[in-house]
């Protein structure tokens, strides 16, 4: 193991902890919709995308149809776009090494990997990934398991975690005034198309904010 | 859930997920990019991590929505821009937020 996997393993732990309390109302939400502890279990071993996971089984939940349920996981998951975009100057090998390597991005393990500068360490997102992968399936395993004992999740506000967690990336992100403003539109841009735009959409297009880095002064 | 169903979810949101995390490496291929790549790149986490937050702390589906959840998260957004850890970001959050559903 390379000292970056170390760091990115160290670095990882507190958001692998958030993630194994939200990968629990994510078992207890499976189990409210009818699927088998099983499935959810190897769901999150297999698909392991926190948001998607939820919004494919909140709109199975809510009597919607199959279709509906992965495109709604689709546009989840769509702002692993811009973030592959981003780091793949930064993965070494050929396409199919590349796209390979691609799929252990998950936020937080990207956002701890960037230098803040366009740049991106791999084997502090492999670290960083591979302990939040361990927790979010052994927090859906406890969610599954233990789900009826836990009650409702929203009692413990679970559901707070995930934007709790997004709000400690960002404000590690946030690092010059012109982050800031980066920052700001973004949120902006994602508040205005909330209701006019499918969940996940808002997100993907608050990405262009970005392109704020073309003016002002580039990279802090 | 039949099995069908619960089967054919979970591959097609494994397919499409491994889909859109392979493209977006490979989409410009392994060539160096200019600097003014790099200026966007650095830009993209307090966009995306910004627009992550307003959806999911001020929404429910597509109506703007603010709850105990919201203020649990603000405080809990306080608290990290003073420099709390991670984990006490995430238990200001649910902690606020589960007090405020207890006491509503």
């Amino acid at each position: 193991m390379s000292a970056g996997f170390r760091a990115g393993v160290r670095a990882g732990v507190p958001f692998a902890l958030a993630a194994g309390l939200l990968a629990a109302s994510f078992g207890v939400l499976a189990r409210d919709v009818g699927m088998p502890g099983w499935a959810a279990i190897a769901m999150s071993a297999i698909v392991f995308a926190g948001s998607a996971q939820i919004a494919a089984l909140t709109i199975i939940g809510a009597g919607g149809g199959l279709v509906s349920a992965i495109g709604a996981a689709a546009l989840m998951n769509s702002r692993f776009l811009p973030m592959g975009i981003a780091i793949g100057p930064s993965l070494p090998g050929g396409a199919a090494a590349r796209a390979a390597q691609g799929q252990t991005v998950v936020d937080a393990s990207w956002a701890l990997a960037s230098d803040g500068q366009g740049g991106f360490d791999r084997h502090v997102l492999f670290g960083s990934t591979a302990i939040q992968y361990a927790f979010w399936v052994a927090g859906t395993v406890v969610g599954v398991v233990g789900g009826s004992a836990l009650g409702d999740p929203r009692t413990y506000g679970l559901d707070a975690i995930y934007p709790a967690f997004f709000v400690a990336l960002m404000i590690g992100e946030i690092r010059s005034g012109h982050a800031l403003g980066v920052a700001a539109a973004g949120a902006l841009i994602a508040l205005v198309l909330i209701p006019i735009a499918p969940a996940g959409v808002p997100v993907l297009v608050a990405s262009l904010a970005s392109l704020l880095g073309l003016i002002g002064r580039g990279p802090a | 859930m039949s099995s069908a169903t619960t089967w054919t979810l979970i591959a097609a949101c494994a397919v499409v997920t491994a889909t859109i995390k392979g493209v977006g490496p490979v989409a410009l291929g392994g060539r160096e990019l200019p600097p003014w790549f790099a200026g966007i790149v650095a830009m993209m986490a307090p966009a995306l991590f910004a627009a992550l937050v307003v959806t999911q702390a001020l929404a429910d589906g597509r109506d703007w929505a603010v709850g105990a959840d919201t203020a649990g998260v603000a405080l809990a957004g306080l608290a990290a821009w003073r420099g709390a850890s991670v984990i006490a970001v995430v238990a200001i959050a649910a902690g606020t937020t589960a007090l405020l559903r207890a006491v509503s």
